[in-house]
């Protein structure tokens, strides 16, 4: 019983966020009224970082910057802006930080190489071990 | 050989326990700078957050004199620390521009009212479009623009005593 209670309470509590009063922004959280461009708002929100929550995307956030990031996506989808023109100027604003695409150059060769370079690890290993089986 | 092997995983976790312990130690830079340093300031125009106070557009940037533009709302706690330092900012003679954003008119009243009201103009961003435009990343932040609308400096966070040495000093090398 006491265990009800105290999760109710928490359930209820509301959470200290540093937020405004305003209500959220109209496209935060209604999506567009054409199913392909909603489509292409989605996918992009998926890949983008949120400002605030920083391990998050702002397709994922519950903070008010995460709602105003969606409905500056949505916004310029309907506008007839592509995906990739609203993500290269979030990045001209915030760095390629913001997206989690990370885009193929000298300072994420090693991020692209890695998983090519951890299989060839692994089969130098692996192969280490086949022969000793073939001898025993 | 086979002995050296067996440290490996000793050695491993070693190496595991000093990254996360030099993380804990010393946490990683969260502020996320704007990229626009340097740059023109992006178009744009806010309304007068406030009747009978004007409110801010890029085009205002570009008149020859360095603008003060701070970023805060009256919901937003580290607003109201920074505020005597705006205030000294005003006293001084560098005039400050505001940027409220998500913010009602009465709230903002009262917020001037508590803390304090150095601002010469206020454009109310009440979808964050322009905060977004301006590459800022949470209130209070504050820029310094010079007189060719070329954003020449970012401060993020509530501007301290200890920060004011160098806000004066952007301000003086935007002229």
């Amino acid at each position: 019983m006491r265990a009800l209670i105290a999760a109710i309470a928490v359930a209820a509590a509301a959470p200290a966020l540093a937020d405004s009063l305003l209500p959220p922004a109209h496209y935060a959280n209604t999506q567009l009224a054409d199913p392909r461009q909603e489509r292409e708002a989605k996918a992009l929100m998926e890949t983008i970082r949120c400002l605030v929550c920083q391990g998050q995307a702002v397709a994922d956030s519950d903070a008010e910057m995460a709602g105003d990031m969606r409905a500056l996506i949505r916004r310029r989808i309907e506008a007839g802006e592509r995906p990739e023109e609203i993500r290269a100027w979030l990045i001209s604003r915030y760095g390629p930080w913001v997206s989690y695409t990370p885009p193929l150059e000298p300072a994420t060769w090693l991020l692209w190489a890695a998983p090519v370079l951890l299989i060839a690890a692994g089969l130098w290993l692996a192969r280490g071990r086949f022969r000793h089986r073939r001898k025993g | 050989m086979k002995r050296i092997v067996l440290w490996v995983p000793l050695f491993a976790f070693a190496v595991f326990l000093a990254v996360v312990a030099s993380g804990l130690y010393a946490p990683a830079d969260r502020n996320i700078e704007s990229q626009l340093i340097g740059q023109p300031v992006p178009e744009f125009d806010l309304p007068p957050a406030l009747t009978g106070r004007p409110g801010l557009s890029s085009a205002a940037l570009r008149g020859g004199d360095p603008h003060l533009i701070n970023i805060f709302a009256s919901w937003c706690l580290p607003c109201r620390v920074e505020a005597p330092q705006l205030a000294e900012l005003s006293r001084r003679g560098i005039p400050v521009d505001g940027i409220a954003v998500r913010d009602r008119a009465e709230d903002l009243s009262g917020f001037l009212a508590s803390y304090g009201d150095p601002f010469r103009s206020i454009g109310a961003d009440n979808d964050r479009r322009v905060q977004l435009t301006l590459g800022s990343a949470g209130v209070p932040e504050t820029f310094v623009v010079d007189g060719r609308g070329v954003i020449r400096h970012q401060h993020i966070g509530a501007i301290t005593p200890q920060d004011m040495v160098a806000i004066i000093a952007a301000y003086e090398a935007a002229r």
